[in-house]
């Protein structure tokens, strides 16, 4: 009878977890390595369904790993190397102890080190992994290549950081694969199509930072390291997918004609190309120097399963991306000295502009303001003391909100001291019920090839109201039905009245209307308390399930109708305003 | 001895000789002579003075020596003479070497006579000549008078009178040279330092050499210097140990040659170029390790921004004040940004993000600190959830509009009952009155005033009879309408006198049973039961007999009454309480009766006189209770808002609930021929639901709402009070607070 009594948690889902202090203890590393080594690894907490069964039956907060993903650490070559550096440390500090300098020398030169090319590969198996996982490591390293060297971190990273994204900057330029920039309060995001992969990044404005103290750089260090290896070999590959070389070199042509200019303004030598290639202004050398990349034609292959239009719609969406990639084509821009310049140069660069500036600002200018083929001249400030007839002075939300239109934009709303246009983001897409900005509606109507009128935007704002009319009234429409039971109450009550209040009273007898019934509305009721009824009936968890997402759908039509009702009082606000201007 | 005398004779001798000398030099220059051994001894301003002091020394120390004077026989020009020369002796024994110096120079020409002298004086154990008793404490010759010997053995006697106090005072006062006066114990006589004398003692004093020409601070000469020597500063031959190799050395380079072989020790590691760090790590991708990362989620990437987040946003898009207050209150999780919208008019005005470095820190504390997982989002369209149901236009009839309402009663009208015949309608209301309706016109036929709230009334619902049943307070009528044709009037009457003989037979219980007298019989009030409590509902047997009432007790097991009409007989069909009794009803068909408590409803077999069947309302409240007229199925309308529908051949479990109403539910209703049932709430609506049973027992028996009727106004939060359907139409009546009663057809 019975066998042996089975044991509490050995078995089961409490077998299958372990907790992190018991994970740090099987791998004997102290907790500082064993984030490191979770970072690197890319090993994060589980959390179990049940979670006092893993815990054995407390029910203290605990953090839990998998068993498995532990295991697999234990045959990491990289905790031997976490070990060697504990060694390393203590023998140096006990050479510090006995002065013996020498010895600290030799230990400095054999300082161990670690490299963390086969974790990469190992994390991202495909190229187009690594790809997918790059955003997080270009917004690290353009962060961490605005830090001051003021020993938040080593010095070298911030060197390492700035070339890896100056890189990063020249193979987006040089593919032209750039696609939106939103200037935002925090950072300029940007974003890019990489081999089918979008990739969104955000650049801090190029100010000092502020560290905070409740910051743990050395988890950000850790990061940091990982993505500089992952950012590196992923560089190296994009590079070799163009044919351009790695490191990258400037063209030949380009460079003997910077190098004409004298260089020592600037930088030392050994910094100076790096300077060059971050001021973004020439191409890169190619392996093999091909004139002009020839534009593959796209071919057709008729499916089946596929409708002509999807066809269509794709080869549209092609020829509006070629389009886009040529924004800029043929147009000379000036950037004057208070702009953003790196990110200017950066995008117009990138949609086959020309882009100069001032030579005291940064190397690599290619042409002074009084090139007389400029053609757009990119100031922030209210005014320019002396103006050139033949170009346009434009403030540099214009570059921007072209990239995100895809077209080249009127440049009326963006001239010096005019108030700007909003500048919206392109990430937002709308659907249907959503509210859309009125400025939105402006820019799609120019994509489609209209031409904007006065008029257009208050029958856009028309518009607008009537669709929030509607929305009122379908809500109304639940309402209604009871108006009319209550309605044909109290006329029933008015007869009654009547009827009591006596036969002495002179009967007439009017003739009756037709009560005009709308078969469709009938219809429409009919149906409309058909399904009430029938949510009467759903079961408790589907009731709460819709109860939600009904609610989530009504949050988000009183959210577009406040956002709309927000504007209308603006707009409105404004419009008195020029009224009384104008009568003033 | 001989020594001794010896040395006297030299020193006789000696002194011959200086004073012969003194006399060779002519006496015009004994003049000059003093001069210049005062010039040496003292400055030259105080010559005069000096020579006169000199003088009176001389005196003194004739004074003090006089002894000696007196002591001397002869050759007193020699005494004379040699007295001035010891006195400078004297001086020059105290004052140590330097003395000597100026004797010598003193003496000029006889040096080596001089020389001699000295030489003699300088040995350290004879310190004092004149007094040669040595070095011993003076003390011992306190008592003698005189203090020693000289050197020819003749006693030296202590001077003739010993200074006292007035002594010393004077010459403190008068002296001017007392300061500088010193004691000598050993001869007993005061000597006067001369100017070089105090000169040295204050030099010694303060710590500097006696010597005034010795320069303490001389140029110091290097010894070692850098300059090379033509001489070694020393000629030692070099040591063995500078040719033959260390041992020491050869020990610690043999360790690290074996550290080195140990591979303790590293060479050095050249430093690997970083730019040709990288390499294409991606050339042969192999797929198998794909296999290893099933389980692994990608982290989700950050969500991109909104038109909120742009530096110079639509206007909509910004807060307004309240919603900023709203923003600043709200607690961190709970904000919908993180940050506050802004605007700003030109892109330089942009400052930097304060809160950048944080946000990056966060994102990356979520990327190895948050657990990750697979959240299975519900994209369910919301129309797929609502269950497919039969139209309501396939499943009538049933009553969907209000076509008539009864008005007269001026209170709130707590129950209605039709005649089975469906041509009347009895309504019993708070205000103390019973109403009797004509269905068709809504007419209010009778009135009949009873005295009191009406807690229930209800219809015989044999079709034969035509009696109703009220019960208000404690008493339960028995009305004869009189509102049918003369049969059913005349067969009502039988039945309710038909038991009048056998009244007396009953004894006195809790009941009393009581005919309507006078005005009364007039209204059709026919009999009358007293209970001995408050009675809140009453119930007829099909058979239109047996009529049940209901009084709500705790306490008491005295709860519900069973009566028989035609015999006049109550009995108490239970003797224990199972709590508070609701409602009760008889079973249409078979002998059961079915009682309803706060949570269940219990049957009893009438017949075996025990419970059959104990049904859970799972509900907290039982409210009411209505049994299909096939008797296979109940429904229970309970207080909180449900309505529970049995199946009694099923389960005691109810087969359904129905969560319909916002409130309360008060009443419920079969229809007698359709499918239908309604339950009436305090939300003022009544729900008319189409239950269908099939006889196929694999279908599941249809359920489904198919009207909500409104029409009641609710008043003092009630709303629909009872609910009746027509006997034969598919028409349903209901009661309100509101003190209408309603029919939709």
């Amino acid at each position: 009878m019975g066998g042996l009594q089975k044991k509490k948690y050995e078995r089961g889902s409490a077998t299958n977890y372990i907790t992190r202090n018991k994970a740090r203890k099987k791998l004997q590393l102290s907790l500082p390595d064993f984030r490191r080594l979770c970072i690197l690894k890319g090993i994060y907490p589980h959390e179990p369904k049940h979670k006092k069964k893993v815990n054995k039956g407390s029910t203290a907060a605990r953090t839990f790993y998998l068993l498995k993903d532990i295991r697999f650490l234990l045959h990491e070559p990289i905790v031997r190397k976490f070990r060697d550096y504990k060694v390393f440390v203590r023998k140096l500090k006990k050479a510090y102890g006995k002065t013996e300098y020498s010895d600290v020398e030799r230990l400095r030169e054999n300082k161990p080190s670690y490299k963390l090319d086969h974790i990469i590969k190992e994390r991202y198996p495909t190229f187009i992994d690594a790809l997918r996982d790059i955003d997080d490591s270009l917004c690290m390293c353009f962060l961490f290549s605005t830090f001051a060297r003021t020993g938040k971190c080593h010095v070298q990273t911030i060197q390492l950081c700035r070339r890896l994204t100056v890189e990063w900057m020249n193979f987006v330029i040089t593919s032209r694969a750039l696609r939106k920039v939103f200037i935002s309060i925090k950072g300029i995001y940007y974003q890019a199509e990489v081999m089918g992969q979008l990739i969104t990044w955000l650049v801090p404005y190029q100010f000092s930072h502020d560290h905070p103290t409740d910051v743990d750089y050395r988890v950000m260090a850790t990061f940091t390291e990982l993505y500089t290896t992952l950012l590196g070999f992923i560089n190296f590959r994009l590079y070799h997918s163009l044919n351009l070389l790695y490191p990258p070199k400037l063209d030949s042509k380009t460079e003997s004609e910077l190098k004409e200019e004298d260089e020592d303004d600037y930088a030392m030598n050994s910094e100076s190309y790096l300077e060059k290639l971050s001021a973004l202004s020439s191409s890169l050398a190619r392996v093999v120097s091909t004139a002009e990349e020839e534009e593959a034609e796209l071919d057709q292959f008729p499916d089946e399963g596929e409708d002509i239009e999807k066809l269509e719609a794709r080869e549209k969406e092609q020829k509006q991306l070629e389009a886009q990639k040529k924004l800029f084509d043929g147009l000379k821009f000036f950037l004057n000295r208070e702009v953003p310049r790196e990110s200017l140069a950066f995008v117009i660069r990138c949609f086959g502009g020309e882009v100069s500036w001032d030579k005291s600002v940064c190397i690599g200018s290619t042409y002074e303001v009084t090139d007389e083929t400029i053609t757009h001249h990119i100031v922030d400030r209210p005014n320019v003391d002396k103006q050139y007839i033949n170009r346009y002075y434009i403030q540099p939300q214009w570059v921007y909100d072209c990239v995100n239109a895809k077209i080249v934009l009127p440049v009326e709303d963006y001239f010096l001291g005019v108030t700007l246009p909003p500048h919206l983001s392109p990430f937002v897409e709308e659907k249907d019920g959503d509210y859309v900005p009125p400025e939105k509606l402006k820019i799609m109507a120019l994509q489609r090839g209209e031409k904007p009128a006065h008029g257009q935007e208050d029958e856009e704002e028309e518009e607008d109201e009537e669709e929030g009319e509607d929305e009122e009234e379908e809500d109304d429409n639940e309402e209604e039905e009871d108006d009319e039971e209550e309605a044909d109450e109290k006329s029933l009550k008015k007869m009654e009245e009547q009827r009591s209040k006596g036969k002495s009273l002179q009967v007439k007898v009017t003739p009756g209307k037709m009560k005009v019934e709308n078969p469709a509305r009938l219809e429409e009721e009919e149906k409309a308390e058909e399904k009430r009824l029938a949510i009467m009936m759903m079961k408790k968890k589907e009731k709460y399930l819709y109860d939600k997402i009904m609610f989530g759908k009504k949050r988000k039509v009183r959210e577009a109708n406040k956002l709309a009702a927000k504007r209308k009082a603006h707009d409105d606000a404004e419009k008195s305003k020029k009224k009384k201007k104008t009568r003033k | 001895m001989e020594e001794s005398s010896s040395r006297n004779m030299r020193r006789e001798e000696a002194k011959k000789v200086r004073q012969k000398t003194v006399k060779k030099r002519s006496t015009e220059e004994e003049e000059e002579e003093q001069d210049e051994i005062f010039n040496f001894n003292k400055k030259p301003a105080e010559e005069e003075e000096e020579e006169e002091d000199e003088d009176l020394s001389d005196s003194e120390d004739s004074v003090f020596s006089g002894l000696e004077d007196s002591g001397s026989d002869s050759e007193d020009e020699e005494e004379e003479g040699s007295n001035d020369k010891e006195d400078g002796d004297d001086e020059g024994l105290k004052t140590g070497p330097e003395e000597s110096e100026q004797i010598e120079e003193e003496k000029g020409g006889v040096t080596h006579k001089k020389q001699e002298d000295e030489y003699e004086r300088d040995s350290s154990d004879e310190e004092d000549i004149r007094n040669t008793v040595g070095n011993i404490p003076m003390e011992w010759y306190r008592d003698f008078p005189h203090i020693g010997y000289d050197l020819d053995g003749k006693k030296i006697y202590k001077p003739i009178r010993n200074k006292d106090e007035l002594d010393e005072f004077l010459d403190k006062m008068e002296n001017p040279d007392y300061w500088r006066t010193v004691h000598d114990k050993q001869t007993g006589s005061d000597i006067v330092l001369s100017d070089e004398q105090v000169e040295l003692v204050n030099r010694l004093q303060r710590g500097q050499f006696g010597d005034v020409n010795f320069n303490e601070y001389q140029p110091q000469v290097e010894f070692f210097s850098g300059d090379l020597m033509v001489h070694p500063v020393s000629n030692r031959p070099a040591d063995k140990r500078s040719f033959i190799p260390s041992l020491i050395e050869k020990e610690k380079v043999s360790k690290l040659v074996h550290a080195i072989k140990m591979g303790w020790i590293k060479p050095r590691r050249q430093d690997d170029d970083s730019r040709g760090r990288y390499y294409d790590l991606w050339t042969n991708e192999d797929s198998s390790i794909l296999a290893k990362h099933r389980m692994h989620l990608p982290a989700p990437k950050i969500p991109l921004p909104g038109h909120h987040e742009s530096y110079n946003p639509p206007p909509e898009y910004l807060f307004t004040d309240e919603e900023r207050a709203l923003w600043e209150q709200q607690d961190l999780s709970d904000r919908k940004f993180p940050f506050v919208p802004q605007r700003f008019s030109s892109l330089r005005q942009v400052p930097a993000f304060p809160r950048f470095i944080h946000e990056r820190f966060e994102r990356c504390l979520d990327l190895y600190l948050c657990p990750r997982q697979r959240k299975m989002r519900v994209n369910v369209n919301p129309e797929d959830l609502i269950p497919k149901l039969p139209k309501p236009k396939d499943l009538q009839p049933f009553p969907t509009t209000q076509s008539l309402v009864y008005r007269g009663h001026s209170g709130l009208v707590r129950s209605i009952s039709v005649s089975p015949s469906g041509q009347w309608l009895a309504s019993g209301s708070d205000d103390g009155s019973v109403r009797f309706w004509e269905v068709r016109s809504s007419r209010c036929m009778k009135t009949v005033q009873v005295g009191g709230a009406v807690r229930s009334v209800a219809w015989n619902p044999n079709p034969s009879v035509c009696l109703l049943a009220v019960a208000l307070d404690s008493v339960v009528l028995i009305l004869s309408p009189s509102l049918a044709d003369r049969q059913v009037v005349s067969s009502s009457e039988r039945l309710l006198s038909g038991q009048q003989e056998e009244e007396p037979a009953e004894g006195v219980g809790p009941v009393t049973w009581s005919e309507g007298e006078g005005e009364e019989l007039n209204q059709g009030i026919r009999l009358k039961i007293q209970h001995p409590k408050a009675v809140h509902q009453v119930a007829w047997h099909a058979k239109g007999d047996y009529l049940a009432s209901v009084m709500p007790d705790h306490s008491s097991h005295l709860q519900v009454f069973i009566h028989q009409v035609s015999r006049r007989r109550s009995q108490n069909p239970f003797r224990k309480n199972k709590g508070l009794v609701q409602c009760v009803s008889f079973h249409p068909v078979r002998p059961y009766f079915f009682v309803a408590t706060q949570r269940s409803v219990r049957i009893y077999n009438l017949v075996k006189q025990e419970m059959t069947k104990k049904l859970q309302a799972n509900s907290k409240w039982i409210s009411s209770m209505a049994v299909h007229p096939g008797g296979d199925h109940v429904v229970c309308g309970s207080y909180d808002c449900r309505l529970s529908w049995f199946d009694l051949d099923l389960s005691t479990k109810p087969y359904k609930m129905l969560r319909h109403h916002k409130k309360a539910v008060r009443g419920v209703a079969y229809h007698r021929l359709y499918p239908l049932f309604a339950s009436a709430s305090d939300d003022g609506s009544v729900i008319v639901c189409h239950g269908t049973v099939y006889n196929d027992l694999l279908q599941n028996p249809l359920i489904v709402p198919v009207k909500v009727l409104r029409g009641h106004v609710i008043t003092h939060d009630l709303g629909v009070l009872d609910v009746t359907f027509h006997p034969t139409q598919p028409w349903i009546f209901s009661s309100g607070s509101d003190a209408t009663i309603r029919l939709f057809t």
